[in-house]
């Protein structure tokens, strides 16, 4: 029996969840949301018809509950059940369970997902499938000859679990390391060893079968821009596969072949690590995904296919055209993740004060875009202004997609787009993108899995901005400030900013690692230290300078504790200092006095102790009162006078703590 | 919208010239405002700011809110005499967590913030200004007392200003003093008069009387801290309401107290969205020609000063000598009585005096833009009575109770000066532009009155005149009447608050506009009896 689709459970969160409701929606559709308490103010909660809260934060506790995203499915009146990617998408006892819930399950038969749930198992498949693969390296059995080698979890994806191994003598730990990961993050410690291609190409091709046994190869993507084996920017068509033509073919193949051994059943993806460095490239079969993938929109770009409506559709029972419609134009797909390159990618979190992007992006797509001359953009964003961004999951803002006729012109265009991009509140790793499309190698389509370690890191991760940039962004943040108090003024605002009958000294303004120093006169604008900076208006959002003979405008936006100013210059954060220090923050004399006259009727410490700040010393009794004496601060106790029973006067040295130096 | 148009061609030779005048004028004023800027010169200022200190004008600024405007007052008191420039105390008005403040800062780097008598009497015109327009008072205090060797001109006069502080107080203006330092003897009244009290720990010192003075009075040891440091002060004297770390804290401190006084001006706020004037006031430099004697129309002034340009004249056609009407400032409606042609006649004087009640009937401000010789003389005007109708402006103005600010634009000769709310006639406030003179009578005319009248008495002696002594006389008190008309020569006398560059007209008048709006804006319940 055909089944019929009405409503349906995303099992899944941000920016996937979001995609998947719209092309419900477009369907015709209802919705269902699963949402963490963490994610109770989420995007994708306040959009989908109705949600169902999964209790917890953790996402072992909530998105990976696959009895409770069951049970709300069936709660809310669900029909279906879609996983997204991550989470149980790959889970094949979740697909069976949800299949015997009643439910339909968006995705292939749980079988075939379980046939490419072990790398191991799956790889043994599909070299009897005549697909090509990597021979397979024994833990144990490793030599010299072999190296360097890539460890791998079996039950693995995202790049954990994963580690190159150069030397024998790294081999014991590096498996012991994997191990421990992938048992961690899979549940499952299973790992394999494989010859590892130092400079290899990640391609993968997108598969879609239905029912009736056709399956469609639906163009390639080229992944290889990774960062510890996790993609950031993804493209389609590749660019390998656009120089050597006949690769192509050879990868439609496999992957078809590869799909055609496990029965597979709606979208999927068939991943190839392509030895570039070959003579003539050779692929060879890494794994498949079972599931949506995470840069499917570049391939929606250049097919005008939805794939979602896609795997929906399938899922219902209907079946596919012939042959799939012909690819045209170039996309680029680059995740924007809150999280710092620099300082060892270092997951952020906090605040999204503002997160814009020019150039009017059609949010998660519609499919259907015409090749043109003009460049598109697309954004599939778990995030907007004002989201909190939490601790608890990846720390993936959005997706950012562009196409254009031509590579070069859709990586100009994303890396503009990105630059201009209005993201405040919290480091991304939006600076390295940028400065990754528009190097010259991957321009050149020079890309593969080794790029970050074959480039000058250092300055692939410098911020876009550089000193020139933040000087004239912490003069305009100052001069935007001054405006923002003008118009905020309770009295005297009409006045021009900071009026002096007799201007003596500068006004100034000061920002971490910036001090401005400025002046605003009826003959301009004065700026310490630079002669070359006029002013051509000021306001609290926007500043416009001319330095020298460029005028420039600034974009400024001021937060609780930072100050964000945007411009052609590139984005620039900025700290600003309190002009008084806070006196809470300092710690006062180590000097204690009695507040009163009294009897000290207890000694809590001695000569020479290490005390803490806020532990009691001593009690002093006064008017039937106890009154607690506390170390003011960290260190010492210098000198301690008094005794128990002894009678003090008021301010009375009762005791001295010497506090610790500050380091 | 009754909209000014303006007459002025600035690509004329007069604008030009005019304009040439003005700011070799403002250049000249600039350089002896510089002396006060400079305070005690570089050697006292590097001294001062080698002791870890902020410089008086430097402490003033960090009190302030950041970019907000800030007028500071009689900044050439003492010009031409034999003290600094400046009086070696910095006053002026500026705002402090939202709130306009009377601030004083005593300037240690001259001659150790030591008093001397023009330090008292600018330091009484800020208390009157705070009084009048109820300005909290905020007085950051480093002096090393009075000038004895000047004491004579201190001592008995000077205690006005421990009596200034408690009447704002009493009058429910709030005072708050921070000590940077010394403030001792009479100095350490300053604090004791004062509502709120910050010492800073190991800089503040008050004290009555020196570990030197009380050991000759009474034979104690003792030492500063003991006798007036800031932690006993804090801890045992109770005269510190605040123990600050260092000078940054105290500020912070001060900007505290005024963020809690919860301050609450009386008079009406101004109206939203004030339009600037149609023309620009760049060009009130070209307006006033160098020689005074050829008159200006004081339209083209006030075209560039209100609000839109935009000014409704009163009897237009009747005593036209005098322009009266009504605009707005930086959306304050005010009054505007301006010379035309610099002599009043009767007709003027007497529709000066009705316009004064007008505007005292809608409590509106009235602004008096100065370029007057007097009042006519001759037997054709003592006849028509041009003594009772002058009397009767000067009774209006007397007695007009809505703030009065006068700027002296040009002449402001004899009792039009008064007629026109000179500084005896307490106006909330007034200006000088660099083109202004203001005496008894003109130079020559006095020294010519001189002349008639010593001729006149050698003729009635019958004595021979010495010709030649009396053009040696009438040169030496013409040249001496004009240097003493002049307005630096004024303002080192405080007899205004400031000259100011004419473009800064409009930004001066919106900031004492507002300041006087501190207090109760209402007019005058009577007024003298009008001589009729």
């Amino acid at each position: 029996m055909t089944p019929v689709i009405t409503r349906v459970l995303v099992a899944n969160r941000g920016e996937i969840a979001r995609r998947i409701f719209r092309s419900c929606r477009d369907l015709g559709l209802a919705t269902v949301a699963v949402y963490s308490d963490a994610d109770a103010g989420g995007l994708h909660v306040a959009e989908a018809d109705s949600a169902v809260r999964l209790p917890g934060a953790a996402s072992a506790d909530t998105y990976l509950r696959g009895e409770q995203i069951i049970e709300a499915a069936l709660l809310a009146g669900a029909d279906a059940v879609h996983p997204g990617y991550g989470f149980l998408s790959e889970n094949a006892a979740f697909a069976a369970a949800v299949q015997a819930a009643g439910l339909t399950w968006i995705g292939p038969p749980p079988a075939a997902i379980a046939a490419m749930g072990s790398k191991v198992e799956s790889k043994r498949l599909m070299r009897e499938a005549g697909v090509p693969v990597l021979a397979e390296v024994d833990p144990a059995a490793v030599t010299e000859a072999d190296l360097p080698v890539l460890i791998k979890a079996s039950a693995g994806g995202g790049g954990r679990g994963m580690r190159i191994v150069r030397t024998l003598a790294e081999l014991p730990a590096g498996l012991a390391a994997a191990s421990s990961e992938a048992a961690s993050a899979f549940g499952d410690g299973t790992v394999f060893c494989e010859p590892y291609l130092q400079r290899g190409r990640h391609i993968e091709v997108q598969v879609v079968a239905d029912q009736a046994g056709t399956i469609w190869t639906v163009g390639e993507r080229e992944c290889s821009i990774q960062r510890r084996h996790q993609k950031i920017i993804e493209e389609a068509p590749s660019p390998l596969a656009e120089q050597v033509p006949e690769l192509r073919q050879q990868l439609f193949t496999a992957a078809r072949a590869a799909a055609a051994a496990i029965g597979y059943l709606n979208a999927g993806t068939v991943e190839f690590l392509v030895d570039a460095a070959a003579s003539r490239p050779r692929c060879y079969f890494l794994e498949m995904n079972t599931r949506l993938q995470v840069e499917h929109p570049v391939t929606e770009c250049t097919t005008g296919l939805d794939l979602v409506a896609l795997q929906l559709q399938i899922a219902a029972g209907r079946l596919l055209p012939a042959a799939p419609p012909a690819s045209s134009g170039h996309a680029i797909e680059v995740r924007l993740y809150a999280e710092d390159p620099a300082a060892g990618w270092q997951p952020q979190s906090g605040m999204l004060h503002a997160f814009e992007l020019p150039g009017n992006p059609v949010e998660f797509g519609a499919g259907g875009w015409p090749a043109g001359p003009r460049p598109l953009l697309r954004l599939d964003s778990g995030v907007g202004t004002g989201s909190q961004v939490g601790v608890h999951y990846d720390p993936m803002l959005a997706k950012v997609i562009a196409c254009a006729a031509d590579r070069a012109q859709a990586a100009l265009f994303l890396a503009g787009v990105l630059e201009r991009a209005r993201i405040h509140g919290l480091v991304t790793n939006r600076d390295l993108l940028v400065r990754v499309l528009r190097d010259a190698e991957f321009l050149a389509g020079q890309t593969d899995t080794a790029f970050f370690e074959s480039h000058d890191f250092a300055a692939l991760t410098a911020p876009l901005a550089d000193d020139h940039a933040v000087e004239l962004s912490a003069v305009a943040a100052a001069l935007a400030d001054a405006a923002a108090r003008q118009q905020a003024a309770r009295v005297l605002g009409g006045l021009p900013s900071g009026w002096r009958n007799l201007p003596s000294q500068l006004q100034r303004k000061r920002y971490a690692g910036h001090d401005v120093g400025y002046l605003l006169a009826r003959d301009g604008l004065t700026v310490d230290g630079r002669d070359d900076i006029t002013l051509v208006s000021m306001a609290p959002d926007l500043v416009v300078l001319q330095a020298g003979r460029v005028r420039y405008t600034f974009e400024v936006a001021a937060y609780p504790g930072l100050v964000c100013v945007d411009s052609a210059l590139g984005p620039v954060r900025l700290t600003p200092a309190e002009p008084f220090a806070d006196p809470s923050a300092q710690v006062p004399a180590g000097s204690l006095v009695a507040p009163m006259p009294g009897t000290v009727v207890r000694l809590a410490a001695a000569v020479g102790d290490q005390v803490r700040a806020g532990q009691p010393l001593l009690w002093l009794e006064a008017m039937k009162m106890q009154h607690v004496i506390a170390a003011p601060a960290d260190g010492i106790v210098e000198e301690l006078p008094v005794t128990v029973g002894q009678q003090v006067e008021v301010g009375a040295v009762l005791a001295v703590v010497k506090p610790e130096e500050a380091t | 919208m009754t909209v000014l148009r303006s007459a002025l061609d600035t690509r004329s030779g007069g604008y030009a010239e005019n304009r040439d005048a003005m700011l070799a004028k403002l250049a000249e004023i600039g350089e002896q405002t510089r002396k006060a800027l400079d305070g005690g010169g570089q050697k006292y200022v590097d001294r001062h700011r080698a002791r870890g200190k902020l410089l008086a004008r430097e402490r003033i600024e960090l009190l302030l809110d950041q970019d907000s405007p800030f007028l500071e007052l009689s900044p050439l008191a003492a010009w031409g005499t034999e003290f600094p420039v400046g009086g070696s105390v910095v006053t002026g008005i500026g705002v402090v967590e939202g709130v306009e403040c009377l601030i004083t800062a005593s300037d240690p780097t001259v001659r150790g913030g030591s008093s001397n008598p023009w330090t008292v009497r600018k330091s009484f015109r800020a208390n009157d200004i705070a009084l009048a327009n109820r300005l909290p008072v905020i007085s950051l205090i480093e002096s090393g007392g009075a000038d004895l060797p000047t004491q004579k001109e201190i001592f008995i006069p000077g205690g006005r200003l421990f009596r200034d502080l408690t009447r704002l107080s009493a009058a429910g203006i709030p005072t708050v003093t921070i000590v940077f330092g010394n403030s001792t003897a009479g100095g350490a009244y300053v604090p004791g008069m004062s509502d709120h009290v910050v010492m800073i720990r190991e800089r503040s010192k008050v004290f009555l009387g020196g570990p030197p003075l009380v050991k000759m009075a009474t034979g104690e040891e003792s030492d500063d801290e003991s006798l007036g440091g800031a932690e006993m002060h804090a801890r045992a004297s109770g005269l510190a309401d605040y123990l600050a770390a260092d000078e940054h804290d105290a500020i912070r401190i001060g900007r505290r107290i005024v963020a809690r006084l919860n301050w609450r001006k009386l008079g009406p706020r101004q109206a939203a969205g004030p339009v600037a004037p149609l023309h620009d006031e760049e060009e009130l430099l070209g307006i006033v020609p160098p020689d005074l004697r050829v008159p200006f129309d004081p339209r083209e002034v006030i075209a560039r000063v209100v609000d839109g340009s935009d000014f409704d004249e009163f009897k237009p056609s009747y005593g036209t000598s005098l322009v009266t009407g009504w605009a707005s400032v930086h959306g304050y409606p005010v009054g505007i009585l301006a010379n035309s042609q610099g002599v009043l006649f009767s007709a003027e004087s007497q529709k000066a005096a009705q316009f004064i009640q007008l505007a005292n009937q809608v409590d509106t401000p009235l602004i008096f833009l100065h370029n007057t010789t007097g009042y006519m003389v001759g037997s054709q005007y003592e006849q028509g009575g041009i003594i009772k109708h002058g009397a009767m402006m000067i009774n209006a103005v007397s007695n007009s109770a809505v703030p009065h600010i006068s700027i002296l634009i040009g002449a402001s000769y004899g009792a039009g000066h008064y007629g026109m709310c000179g500084r005896a006639y307490d106006p909330r406030f007034l200006f000088a532009w660099p083109s202004a003179k203001s005496a008894v009578m003109g130079p020559a005319q006095l020294a010519g009155v001189l002349s008639i009248v010593s001729r006149a008495a050698a003729q009635a002696a019958g004595r021979p005149f010495d010709e030649d002594a009396d053009a040696a006389m009438r040169a030496m008190v013409e040249s001496q009447i004009e240097a003493e008309s002049l307005p630096m020569f004024l303002s080192g006398r405080i007899y205004d608050d400031g000259i100011i560059d004419p473009r800064d007209t409009r930004t001066v008048l919106g900031l004492c506009l507002s300041v006087s709006h501190g207090a109760a804006v209402s007019g005058a319940t009577g007024y003298g009896v009008f001589r009729m």
